[in-house]
This record gives structure tokens, sequence and C-alpha cells, in this order.
């Protein structure tokens, strides 16, 4: 009976301990950044867990950056942009993938599972050609339009999942209506897509937030250039000199968005990845 | 975007069945499917299917990036070719092997880890206990950094001189001076390693863990009241049963490892030791200018990539096969 207690309480110790070394190694770099961008510069080749001092100098260095406030604004307004896209063109095509028995149906499936398994490097030069053809070269346009490359195929992908599990009748009344197919999208299927729309929409956001060899490659000058791109290039100077408190600062301000977004709608997130990876 | 509005079909007396066999309303909807598909399979050739064939054919051209217009075709030179007794292009290029060895060995490495590791998360997320939400938030933190602002923050605690890990492992004494884990060529395919196995481990535990959810209660309950060891469970239950999903991950993770750029390019640049097929593929077309032969090795990877997947599908469809009842 004792020794039988004392093994439960041993199974129980090691879960819990288990439970908190990943929470801490999930968490601890995040927390050590975060700490970091408080330290001033002349405290950081001192290695502490712990902040002792804290200072705002280095958001106000980044802050004071013009281009790293262009840099923000070129990746809000680059990931919005997919995201309307992506969600757009993935509404309709969904419709037609979800709901509609035709001839080729399988083939295009497959051609869009296809074009999401592109290493993005295999299309560059010709992307950059298109690019420049297009005249979109250096300018957030080429890459909203790059970045469908990998938003729009997951898009349709996960948006057809959800269509086709809506029940039969709906439409089935909306064609007894007399209801042409896009006022069955629109007035019908719509009003129930939301909240696949929001999770496909904020995991194309979360892409396109975080693109960086596109985002490296077909941009020029620093007010071109989306955040990615911008903290990675901050340490471009020398080697020995790297300014780690400003870089962590800015990797903060990247983050934390996106952090608040995964844990608000984390459940959701949960179910999107799962319908677009399990189930198809 | 609009579509034709056609008449609206004629409202039958007898209704559903015969009336959506319709052939005009199937009709219709088939030509509707199309109009649908078209804005997005335009916008898929024009980012995807048309660059990939120029990419094909820019493998065969001497282009680069500095004249794209009009380039000399050149047939298979940018892969390989005899030249005054030595043979050239990307196939005889030992730092191409390299990346390609790098680059297999970065993914296998990674994804085994990766999935060890997420279902171990996955089985713990998957245990009732206090403040499961929150232990599944915290796991979901480093999925939701992005990519660069990951190998930035392990760049700094794996700093040779201050960085928060060569401090720990010293201060516990496990090594007696600091190492530059993205520097010296014998530690940085490790650091890269780490620091992939640590963002992505989230996504194989999200993805186990929805299988687990979908497990049938019944036959852990029979195994509890037979007395099997849980390990044994594990294996003989568990494992078998959320293989499908593992296979869904594996290939997704696979498929992102064999194409990794972003980690390797931020933590240790164009370092030969850590470079992949992409980063390799990449600097050639940028910073070598030459499109050509960088479209050759961007082929190549894509080939590659191609291939993976097919054996992939199919022994995994013949695994299952067997395996299956």
């Amino acid at each position: 009976m004792n020794s039988r207690q004392l093994s439960k309480l041993t199974a129980r110790l090691g879960f819990w301990l288990l439970v908190a070394f990943v929470v801490v190694v999930a968490v601890f770099p995040f927390y050590y950044a975060i700490k970091t961008s408080f330290t001033p510069s002349s405290e950081l080749f001192r290695v502490e867990l712990w902040p002792t001092q804290a200072t705002l100098a280095n958001y106000l260095q980044i802050f004071s950056q013009r281009s790293f406030l262009q840099a923000i604004f070129n990746s809000v307004v680059v990931a919005t942009s997919v995201v309307f896209i992506a969600l757009l063109l993935g509404i309709t095509a969904s419709y037609a993938l979800g709901r509609v028995r035709f001839r080729g149906r399988t083939m295009v499936l497959l051609v869009i599972l296809g074009v999401s398994m592109f290493p993005q490097v295999a299309v560059l030069s010709g992307l950059f050609e298109v690019i420049r053809a297009l005249n979109l070269y250096n300018n957030p346009g080429g890459l909203i339009l790059s970045y469908t490359i990998f938003t729009l195929p997951f898009t349709v992908w996960v948006l057809t999942t959800f269509m086709r599990q809506l029940p039969m009748e709906l439409e089935e009344a909306a064609i007894m209506d007399g209801a042409t197919p896009w006022v069955t999208i629109t007035k019908v299927f719509l009003p129930l897509m939301w909240p696949a729309m929001a999770t496909t929409g904020l995991l194309a956001f979360i892409a396109a937030w975080n693109e960086f060899l596109f985002a490296l490659t077909f941009t020029l000058t620093d007010s071109q250039r989306t955040v990615p791109v911008a903290i990675a290039l901050l340490s471009g100077g020398s080697a020995y000199e790297l300014p780690w408190g400003p870089i962590m600062a800015a990797s903060v301000v990247v983050t934390v968005p996106l952090v608040v977004l995964v844990i608000i709608f984390q459940r959701r997130i949960v179910s999107g990845l799962t319908a677009g990876a399990v189930k198809g | 975007m609009s579509t034709p509005v056609t008449e609206s079909a004629p409202i039958p007396a007898r209704p559903l069945p015969a009336h959506y066999r319709s052939t005009k309303v199937r009709r219709q909807r088939v030509r509707a499917a199309w109009y649908f598909l078209t804005p997005m399979l335009v916008t898929l050739s024009m980012v995807a299917g048309w660059p990939l064939l120029r990419t094909l054919y820019f493998s065969f051209t001497d282009a680069s990036l500095s004249d794209m217009g009009d380039p000399l075709f050149i047939g298979l030179e940018n892969y390989l070719v005899y030249d005054n007794g030595r043979w050239f292009g990307v196939l005889a290029d030992p730092t191409w092997w390299q990346a390609v060895w790098n680059t297999a060995y970065f993914s296998v490495v990674s994804v085994s880890l990766e999935v060890v590791f997420g279902v171990i998360v996955a089985l713990i997320l998957n245990a009732e206990f206090k403040g499961r939400t929150l232990v599944r938030a915290a796991v979901l933190i480093p999925w939701a950094i992005p990519t660069i602002v990951s190998a930035q923050m392990w760049a700094w605690m794996l700093n040779d001189q201050f960085g928060i890990i060569n401090h720990l492992l010293m201060t516990f004494g496990i090594i007696a001076s600091p190492i530059a884990w993205t520097a010296d060529a014998s530690y940085s395919m490790w650091a890269v390693i780490m620091v992939d196995v640590w963002k992505t481990t989230p996504f194989v535990a999200l993805l186990v863990l929805a299988a687990l959810q979908m497990l049938p209660k019944d036959c852990y309950e029979a195994a509890e009241v037979d007395g099997i060891h849980p390990v044994r469970v594990f294996f003989k239950v568990t494992l078998p049963l959320i293989t499908p999903a593992l296979m869904v991950a594996v290939i997704f993770r696979l498929l992102d490892a064999l194409r990794v750029f972003d980690v390797i390019y931020v933590l240790t640049s164009n370092s030969t030791s850590t470079m992949s097929m992409s980063v390799y593929a990449r600097q050639q077309l940028v910073e070598f200018q030459d499109v050509g032969y960088g479209s050759a090795a961007s082929t190549l990877l894509f080939l590659i990539i191609a291939l993976a997947t097919v054996a992939y599908l199919y022994l995994g469809r013949k695994q299952l096969q067997l395996g299956g009842e």
C-alpha cells in the first residue's frame, strides 16, 4: 500500500517535472529575448538570467529609425493584402472544389497540393522575371503577388475541407429557390464560413508576416523591406559588434502581436491546422 | 468577379432529387465552378506554373541576373560538362554535394527529433491536469515566433562570448571553455538543428494531439482493466492508431526541411558546413548573379523534393496496406 502510494507520487512528480521542463524550454528563449531587449548595452556582457537594470533605450533606438517603422508598415500592408486576396480567391475556388462534382476536380486538387510543396527557391528565378516584367521589383506589390504561391493553395485546401462539411440541405434549398451559385456562396455559405475564414486568414497572415526568402530577394532598399528582412539585416555589420539589444527589441516588437493572436485564437488555429493537414 | 446570371430553373412538382440532378442545374453549377476556379488557377500559374517552367528553361541557358533578356541556350552545361580535362557544373561541384548532404542530414535528424518530441509533448497535452490550457498556449509560442526572429534569438543565446547557453553550460561544469556554436563547423549544424526542432516541435505536437483526441476511449479502459503497462499500451494501441497523423506530420515537416533556408541563412550565413540546397541555389542566383547555374541547382532541388514526396507516398501507402487490417 505504502510503496504503491510512493510510486504513484513519484509518477506524478515526474509528470509535473516533465511539464515544467517543456514549458521552460518553450518559453525561455522568448523570455530571454524580452529580458535582453530591456538590458542596457553596457550590461550585455554580463550574462544574467534575471534583469538587474531595465532601460527603454533599445526600443527608443529602433523606433527612432524611420526604416524600421516603414518595415512594419510594409509588413502590415503585404500581410493584410495577401490575406484578403487568398480569402477572396479561396472562397470561390473552395465552393467549386468542395460542392460541385465536375470532371478534373481531382486534378485541380492535386495541382494545388503540388504547388504547396514547391521549394520556394525553385521558382525564384522565374518569379523574379515575372515581377520585373510587371514592374513590381522592389515594391510591396511584388511580395503580395509572390506570397500567393504559399497562402493560396493552403487557403483553398482548408476552406474546401470546411465547405464540404456544410449540410447539403442548405444548398438544395437555395437551388430550389432558384439561386445562382454566386448567390448561394455570398448569401448562404459566406455567413457560415466566417470561423473557417478567420482561421485560414490568421494562418495566412502569420505565414506572410514571417516570410523571408522572397522578401529578401525581391526588395532592394530599406524603405521597401518587410520586418523579417529588416531584423535579419540589422546584424549585417561587423561580426564582433552586433547590436543585440536593438535586435532583440525589434524581435519582441514583431513577435508580441503574433504570440497574442495565437494565444487568443489557439483553439481555432489547432482546428485549422488539423483540418488542413490530417483530414486533407 | 461575377458570373453570368442564367435564368432560374423551373420549380418542379416533385422536388429535390430529380430537380437536383436535372442537367440544367448541373451544367450551370459545373460552368460556375470553372468560373470560380479561374482566378485562382490564373494566379497560381502566374506565381508557380510559369516561373517553374522559366526556371527550368534558365537552367539550360547562360542567363545572368543583370541580363535575363535573351540568354544563350547552352544545354546541360550548367549541370555537367567536360571541358579541358575537368568536369564542371552543379553536379561536379563539391559544395553542391556538401549542400545535398547537409540538407539530407538536417532533414533526417531534425524531423526525427521533432516527431519524438512532438509525440511526447502531445501525450502530455492529452493528459488531464490543471492548467492544461496554459501549458498548451506556452507550447505554441515557439511556433508563433517568426523563423527569422527565433534564429536571431538563438544566435544571441548561442553567442560564444556573451551567450546564456555557454554561460549555463560552464556554470554547471559541462564545458570548460565557451563554444563558438554558430561559427565552429563541428557545432553549427547542431545549432541549426536545435533551433529548428525548438521552433517546429509544437506543429508536430498539435497534429498528433488532434489524432490522440479522436482515439476511442474503450480500448484504454479495457487495457486498464487488464492491467497492461501504459508503455505497452502506447506501442501496441496508441502508436498504430496515430500513425496516419504522424505520417502527415512527417511529410509536411520533411518537405519544409528539404527546402530549409531562413534558419540557416540567419544563423550561419553562407558557411559551407551548414549550407542547404536552397541556400546554395540562392547564393548562385542572387549573390553570384548566375541565374543559369542557380536555376540548375533549383531544378535539382525541385526534382529531389518531388522524388522524395513520391517515394514517401508510395512507401507510406504500401506500409499502411501491409500493416493495416
